[in-house]
């Protein structure tokens, strides 16, 4: 079975903002050269501003200056960072990758700085579904302090995630199973639209006629296109339509679906043209005007859709 | 130096050496950043550069196209697509603003798979006064 995605636990996380994740933590080490050379060399930086007798540090090592590295965090970090990482890993969000970084440098820092900073957590984000999977982004805000002048301000956002393995993992297409396509996007169902998919739940393709000029309208909208009357009634499909266009989709990947797949614009007999899939042809077999007949498909265990079905008859002969 | 003037190009190769001593340099150890069996055990193919050697890269990028007179002032960047070993990061720059005191420059990052970084930097202007004077 694949791996769900798990469940949301965002009003778990937002109690979390404005609760401090530091504070007046101090620095491991004080501004050194050592690790202002260190840092040049790895990045190739031969600016000669952060070498010599009076060295200043590269501005943009801010934060260096405040992770623990391997040893146990010094005093001042406060409880809130760690519950908040601690509740999403136990939620399954265990993965993470910094997203953003906006600093300020207030003065140069130089050796023998010795840097205490405070830190925020600003912002928990609601549940974001990205390429990488679904989670949170979080956003903290720190104040970094020598001999309590404010040096540099340092905003950072990371997504906590729970990692989608089947994407990340799958640059080839020969590696991915079908095994791992996930439920389909539901539709937001409001009372402007109820009625369309009840009659998708009955097998019936509804298209909405204004009642006030009777032109027909594809998707459902709260008024007429044409006269602006809000009043309307439904007539049934009958299920006949031609391919007006349609595209492949090859990338990027989706975790409701499994590319490459055809995305087919549909005109129906009565008019109106609606986006569905096609059935019964490969995704490179499918053709502008290829003759298509409505259908009702299972594509999850709890939702069904009308899709199109390329007519045996024609479209047999079409390719042949 | 006027708005809309670009900037040489930089070329960075993203070797597993700079990906790494990045990592340590920052005092960044997350095993994503230096350990590849533990990246692909968390959905990625490799290790991958970490946001301080980009935002540090992004930097340099500027000190070395202004001058060393030039001090950065603020470095904003967000991360798109990842740099992972043997990818090339080049970066590139367009004047956004120009005043007396500051230069505002917004800087791209782009690797095989896309935008690896967008960012606007602010920098204080070298002082040419003292030269004059």
């Amino acid at each position: 079975m694949p791996e769900a995605v798990p469940g949301d636990v965002h009003h778990l996380l937002k109690p979390f903002e404005g609760r401090p994740a530091a504070v007046s933590a101090s620095a491991a080490d004080p501004v050194n050269a050592p690790m202002i050379r260190h840092w040049c060399e790895a990045l190739g930086d031969t600016n000669p501003a952060y070498a010599g007798d009076d060295p200043i540090a590269p501005p943009t090592m801010l934060q260096a200056w405040t992770l623990p590295g391997l040893s146990p965090a010094r005093g001042g970090r406060a409880p809130a960072h760690d519950e908040l990482f601690t509740l999403l890993d136990g939620a399954g969000y265990t993965a993470v990758v910094a997203t953003d970084c906006e600093q300020e440098y207030v003065r140069p820092l130089r050796p023998g700085d010795e840097i205490t900073f405070d830190s925020v957590i600003e912002t928990v984000s609601p549940r974001k579904t990205t390429r990488l999977g679904a989670g949170y982004f979080i956003t903290t805000a720190m104040r970094l302090q020598v001999a309590g002048e404010l040096v540099g301000t340092h905003r950072f956002r990371i997504l906590k995630y729970a990692p989608a393995q089947a994407l990340a993992q799958a640059p080839a297409p020969a590696e991915r199973t079908t095994g791992t396509i996930r439920p389909r996007p539901r539709p937001v169902i409001n009372r402007d639209n109820a009625p369309f998919w009840e009659g998708v739940a009955a097998h019936k393709l509804l298209i909405q006629r204004c009642a006030a000029c009777g032109t027909l309208r594809f998707p459902w909208l709260p008024g007429c296109g044409r006269c602006g009357s809000p009043e309307w009634g439904t007539t049934e499909a009958s299920g006949s339509g031609t391919v007006h266009s349609y595209v492949v989709v090859h990338h990027p990947p989706f975790p409701a679906f499994d590319p490459p797949y055809a995305v087919a614009l549909v005109e129906l007999a009565e008019g109106v043209r609606m986006i569905s899939s096609v059935t019964g042809v490969p995704h490179d077999r499918v053709r502008i005007g290829m003759p298509v007949e409505l259908e009702f498909i299972r594509v999850d265990a709890e939702w069904e859709l009308p899709v199109f079905r390329a007519r045996a008859d024609r479209a047999a002969g079409a390719d042949a | 130096m006027t708005p809309g003037d670009e900037l040489p190009p930089l070329t960075v190769p993203i070797t597993r050496t700079l990906v790494i001593a990045g990592a340590i340099a920052s005092r960044d150890y997350q095993d994503v950043h230096h350990d590849a069996e533990a990246a692909r055990s968390k959905g990625s193919p490799d290790i991958f550069m970490n946001i301080l050697t980009t935002n540090g890269l992004v930097g340099r990028y500027v000190t070395d196209r202004l001058g060393p007179e030039a001090v950065l002032r603020k470095v904003s960047i967000r991360l798109g697509v990842p740099s992972y070993p043997g990818d090339v990061l080049v970066l590139t720059g367009r004047i956004l603003s120009v005043n007396e005191r500051t230069i505002e420059i917004s800087v791209v990052g782009t690797n095989r798979l896309g935008r690896h970084v967008t960012g606007r930097v602010v920098a204080a202007r070298p002082c040419r006064a003292r030269a004059d004077g």
